[in-house]
């Protein structure tokens, strides 16, 4: 049966699932178990699972992600989380060297299924080091898989697939998407890893995204139809592997391209699918593909400053107007969102 | 060596003896072949240090598990890790323990528990903890080690790892192999001189010692006595274990001329030989004779030149190796 859930429920609902089904796997990380409950992704867990399996863990982010891959040689599945991408940084060492080597390194001998769940901050200040998303750095890296959802019913579907992967498993989740509401079923399903999903079928352009700017797209493109430009967009929901056929296939039909990045554009996400495209689907392109990131700078805190830092569905409008070739003057588009721009919605009153 | 060593039996002391020799001839082995340019890998060997490896993995059990770093041979080979699989690894050969995939560095045999070395220094660290965690998580009675040097108790992780094993009473051994070295670089000029290394795991509440890391009967009896503490649920217990490295960090040569130690701390070092002292009191106490040392040796060098003869002698992975296992189906 489907009902309306929170992303965050629907989160909380995978793990609960898959913690039942195996008593392996368990949850770690730095206020996991606490009365906020990670956003609410794992509340209750603690009093129906116990200390051990959702486990509060010292600020030791490094070590942890070597104990979490230690306790998979003895046959363990755990799910780490951290509150923001920026504190795992501190685990890169584990990561990069370890986790993500371990089965290859080994020659196949030992699998290291573990998720490492990423938060991904952004507005209400959250500034220099509380908003990264870096989710090409993880991409980059042979023997992980990165994962970044948008529905609450991809975000249930792709963790509960990510929990029963046998590899290391980047899982993003964005901290404006915790709030979204959407359908999700009672029972226990998976979403593949490494399938992308149209969004919206469209005719003259293709719009390629992934995580929270998925709905920021659908915004810009619900306003263009006014325009009568149709946009197709594609939600990658893995970044690694990439389903490079959804979007490839996509170009050959619209002949135009703009890559929605969501994070800065150097050696990014849209660098990549720029470059697949160019390499495979030259032929099919009718205007320079185009890619659009955050400013090549820090996250500022300020309001004033966060309002012109992060991307919001203004910016896609603009970018697509110019590869579509048409005028389209700053007035002439809408805010759409309601509030401030530093918060998704009137309902987040912050603090983080 | 002149305590009382009433608790051991003839065949035990003979045990740590092969065991040490064994590991010592592998590595004048590699040393002396590697300049054939045949084995392209680094190799950190253990000559000098064999007695740490030996009198803390004769403790252990075959389902008892240990860790290491990137100067692993001897703990892989003391722990009974398979030789030839081993020097083919080195070799880059298909028969190797990572099927070529990974060298000298990475060293592995489930087989015999040992669960994999890594080089990145104090990386290995919780690693192990984290298997002494499922271990005790999944109510299991192995018994976790982890060898690391002097380098790694300078990395925050090694911090994080004590901490958290000390918090959760895990059943693991941290062993501290202290040579003084981390490549060129000395001791004094990374560590205060007056902190001992033992006493930083005792203010993470955790039960440490520290002994002659040259002394094969001292080193095994720490060890008696961490894993007493461990089966008591007292555990973790750490040891620092001090040793000297002989050859140069990586590779098979000596390098004092490099000057960056002098030829007297070397010489100092070198009379205090694990396996020269060893003999001299097994021979002294008339516990072996020359003959029966002999037969040792002649018996470990058919071993090893067979296992040598395997590994060069066997086929390199095909290029299909490159792109497989990354990912786990």
């Amino acid at each position: 049966m489907t009902r309306e859930l929170h992303f965050y429920d629907a989160i909380r609902e995978a793990i609960d699932v898959c913690m039942q089904d195996d008593p392996n796997v368990y949850i770690l990380g730095l206020g996991v178990p606490d009365l906020k409950g990670i956003f609410g992704t794992t509340l209750g867990l603690q009093q129906k699972y116990g200390c051990d399996r959702v486990m509060d863990i010292p600020c030791a982010e490094n070590a942890m992600t070597g104990v979490a891959l230690g306790s998979t040689l003895v046959g363990l599945k755990p799910i780490i989380t951290h509150q923001r991408v920026d504190f795992a940084l501190l685990s890169m060492d584990q990561i990069v060297n370890q986790v993500a080597k371990w089965h290859y390194m080994f020659s196949g001998q030992k699998c290291v299924p573990i998720v490492i769940r990423l938060i991904i901050g952004r507005g209400w200040g959250q500034g220099p080091q509380h908003a990264q998303s870096l989710e090409c750095w993880f991409a980059h890296i042979p023997g992980l898989k990165v994962v970044a959802p948008v529905t609450p019913y991809d975000a249930k579907g792709l963790l509960i697939a990510s929990i029963k992967d046998n590899n290391p498993i980047i899982f993003f989740e964005h901290r404006w998407l915790h709030n979204l509401i959407g359908d999700v079923p009672e029972e226990s399903y998976t979403v593949p890893i490494g399938k992308g999903k149209i969004v919206q079928e469209g005719s003259d352009v293709t719009i390629v995204t992934f995580s929270y700017m998925v709905l920021e797209a659908l915004k810009a493109a619900e306003f263009l139809k006014g325009f009568e430009i149709n946009c197709e967009i594609i939600d990658l929901r893995t970044l690694r592997p990439l389903d490079t056929e959804i979007f490839l296939k996509s170009v050959q039909k619209t002949g135009r391209l703009v890559v929605v990045d969501n994070d800065w554009k150097t050696g990014g996400i849209g660098a990549e699918i720029i470059s697949l495209v160019v390499e495979n689907n030259m032929q099919y392109l009718k205007e320079p593909p185009y890619r659009i990131g955050l400013p090549e700078c820090p996250s500022p805190t300020s309001p004033a400053l966060a309002n012109v830092y992060y991307l919001r569905a203004k910016d896609i409008v603009k970018v697509i107007m110019h590869v579509m070739r048409r005028e389209i003057n700053d007035s002439e588009i809408p805010q759409m969102y309601s509030g401030p721009g530093d918060i998704p919605d009137t309902s987040f009153s912050g603090p983080f | 060596m002149n305590e009382n060593n009433c608790e051991f039996s003839p065949e035990k002391l003979k045990k740590f003896l092969y065991e040490m020799l064994y590991i010592r001839l592998v590595g004048e082995e590699i040393a002396r072949i590697y300049p054939e340019q045949e084995m392209r890998c680094p190799v950190h060997l253990s000559i000098g240090q064999e007695a740490i490896a030996v009198g803390i993995c004769e403790n252990l059990s075959q389902d008892d598990f240990i860790m290491s770093n990137h100067r692993s041979h001897a703990h892989y080979l003391a722990k009974g890790g398979n030789l030839s699989k081993m020097l083919a690894e080195i070799y880059g050969k298909q028969t190797g323990c990572c099927n070529g995939k990974s060298g000298s560095m990475h060293l592995i045999d489930l087989s015999q528990g040992f669960l994999g070395a890594v080089p990145i220094v104090g990386s290995c660290l919780p690693i192990a903890t984290g298997v002494a965690f499922g271990t005790k998580i999944k109510k299991m009675d192995n018994i976790t080690t982890v060898f690391f040097g002097d380098g790694a108790v300078e990395e925050g992780v090694f911090h994080e790892s004590l901490n958290f094993a000390s918090l959760k009473q895990l059943p693991i051994v941290f062993i501290c192999e202290n040579n003084f070295f981390s490549v060129y670089s000395p001791l004094s000029v990374r560590q205060p001189s007056n902190r001992e290394i033992y006493l930083l795991a005792k203010s993470h509440g955790i039960e440490s010692f520290q002994g002659d890391g040259n002394n094969v009967l001292e080193v095994y009896q720490l060890m008696e006595k961490a894993i007493e503490i461990i089966r008591k649920g007292n555990g973790p217990v750490f040891l620092e274990l001090k040793t000297y490295r002989w050859r140069e960090h990586c590779g098979p040569y000596y390098d004092n001329h490099l000057g960056y130690r002098t030829e007297e701390e070397f010489n100092t070092w070198k009379k205090k030989c694990p396996i020269e002292v060893f003999t001299n009191y097994l021979l002294s106490n008339k516990i072996l004779t020359l003959k029966t040392i002999q037969d040792m040796t002649q018996e470990i060098m058919k071993k090893v030149e067979e296992s040598f003869l395997f590994a060069k002698e066997s086929p390199f992975p095909d290029k299909d190796f490159l792109m497989k296992d990354i990912y786990k189906a």
